[in-house]
């Protein structure tokens, strides 16, 4: 026990860049479905110099891929700063702290909790849905840890460490939603989130509405604003009509629809939108959805 | 017959905590089977109650309070009592504690647990769906079972996956977390949203080898002739 407590647990890269007050820039990468991480190793390798840390989604959609804790293994050889996304959508809680401590051991220090995308959303509609617990819980799950327990009150032979991360909707559109959304935010820093990254925003206001509800709630905490790299207006009015908590506003779409080059209009509208929220938030949460080769254009301007 | 069994005594008076006038309410139709309902457990209740300083306002027994029109009908000449009470406590099974709460506009705090629909349903034939957890929560929630009305079970808010009040994996149904807000909002207990859940039991959901020998189950094994 003595021994445990000595034992500093140095801050990951990630978290060093937040607090150092530095403008942060994460990223993501979507493990393949398969075997081959050539791929993500060449997006890995763009990110290198550009991204303080990375997200490795977790089955994002619900689709069987690589898992996450593999992936981040291989950025933490390769000399990256991954961030564990964890769901509780696929495995209940003896599995999910299994996990942690496993991530823990490869030395992989950030978690990002989410709840995760419903089972029928992706390509195994047939497959049981989990969530024994729920993003909050999943937080405390780890605080417990941390705390040198299990979730059954046993004792853990050394303590884990995170830095750990959760993520909010700034565009909720009904009263309900956006008030829970405020609720839970809350509880999840109560349970011990130490960062936040947000869905994806397209139109500024809202985030900063957001942003100033947040400061009216006294909630001080290193939010990470969302940004997805739009690829054509096609991928927009798909958002628009099938992405939950996206919106892109019609200037935006129509902005891509009127031009040619798609690549220099979609670092444009990515650029612009990350000079607007700047001033708002501690850093921005880019997801190029494999165009990762653009966003040292996107963020070229912040260096 | 839906089987309840008894939250214990101490849970009941911690949800309670906070309140002075309770209305206690009960169902006569499958607690009266699984003896979690009546009137001598009603009555039994409000003896304790009174014992810890509550003031009990008014106790009712309803026929089956799965039916929320027996319930308006019943509680017409009651509301008095129900309004002069801060919270009702309710003896039934989880169809009974929601079909209470969205007619009483109260928090309606759960007495019983829901084990097991047994094979056959009660009365109930209204909207609320009971997922026998074993484990109400029902009063923290609005009256809306988060279990059942969310495909994702959450307990402690909606994900961002609504969309217009409606649950990602299907437009035409409602989000369950808008249902519970919009209840809590209703009643001015939006308060209860900011408690932490933490994660249900599971362990709950097998019936006990004491509740399997109930009379009803027992019958079920005997060779009659």
């Amino acid at each position: 026990m003595e021994e445990s407590e000595k034992t500093t647990v140095e801050e990951s890269k990630f978290e060093k860049a937040l607090k150092s007050g530095k403008f942060a820039v994460t990223s993501e990468l979507g493990p393949p479905k398969g075997a081959d991480i050539e791929e993500i190793k060449e997006a890995a390798e763009i990110l290198r110099d550009v991204a303080d840390g990375i997200n490795v989604t977790d089955l994002q959609s619900s689709v069987m891929r690589l898992g996450s804790l593999a992936t981040c293994h291989f950025l933490k050889e390769w000399g990256l700063d991954p961030i564990f996304q964890v769901t509780c959508r696929d495995r209940n809680r003896l599995a999910l702290q299994s996990d942690l401590i496993s991530a823990y051991v490869m030395g992989i220090r950030n978690v990002l909790a989410l709840t995760g995308d419903y089972t029928t959303t992706g390509d195994h509609p047939q497959a049981e849905p989990v969530f024994d617990l729920d993003s909050v819980q999943l937080l405390w799950a780890i605080k417990t840890l941390e705390e040198g327990k299990d979730l059954a009150g046993n004792d853990l032979t050394q303590k884990p460490s995170f830095f750990k991360g959760a993520v909010v909707n700034p565009g909720a559109d009904t009263e309900a939603s956006y008030e829970l959304q405020i609720i839970k935010m809350k509880k999840k820093i109560s349970q011990g989130a130490q960062f936040f990254q947000t869905q994806a925003i397209f139109d500024a206001e809202v985030f900063k509405r957001f942003m100033e509800r947040i400061r009216k709630e006294h909630i001080d905490i290193p939010i990470l604003a969302g940004i997805i790299l739009l690829k054509s207006e096609k991928m927009a009015n798909y958002m628009n009509k099938f992405v939950p908590g996206v919106f892109v506003p019609e200037p935006i779409v129509k902005k891509m629809e009127a031009t040619e080059d798609k690549v220099s209009m979609c670092i444009e509208i990515a650029s612009n939108l990350i000079d607007e929220v700047k001033p708002y938030c501690a850093g921005v949460h880019i997801q190029a959805l494999g165009w990762e080769k653009h966003i040292p254009a996107v963020v070229k301007d912040l260096k | 017959m839906i089987l309840t069994e008894f939250k214990p005594v101490e849970e009941i008076l911690l949800k309670l905590k906070d309140e002075k006038n309770i209305f206690i309410i009960g169902c006569c139709g499958c607690p009266e089977g699984a003896k979690t309902g009546g009137k001598e457990v009603l009555t039994d209740m409000k003896d304790k109650l009174e014992k810890e300083g509550k003031n009990v306002t008014g106790i009712l027994e309803i026929d089956f309070l799965c039916q929320k029109a027996l319930i308006r009908s019943r509680i017409k000449p009651r509301l008095n009592e129900i309004k002069n009470a801060d919270s009702a406590l309710v003896f039934s099974c989880g169809l009974g504690v929601q079909a209470a709460a969205a007619v009483l506009n109260k928090i309606c705090h759960p007495a019983l647990n829901t084990i097991t629909f047994g094979g056959i349903t009660g009365m109930w034939q209204g909207t609320e769906r009971c997922d026998t957890c074993g484990d109400c929560i029902l009063d923290y929630t609005g009256g809306i079972c988060p279990y059942s009305a969310c495909p994702k079970k959450l307990e402690n808010g909606a994900c961002a996956g609504q969309s217009n009040g409606k649950c990602e994996t299907d437009p035409e149904r409602d989000c369950g977390w808008e249902l519970i807000y919009n209840s809590l909002k209703k009643i001015g207990r939006l308060d209860i949203l900011n408690k932490f859940i933490p994660p249900r039991d599971y362990s709950k959901i097998l019936p006990s080898a004491e509740l399997r020998k109930t009379r009803l189950w027992a019958l079920d094994e005997e060779e009659m002739v």
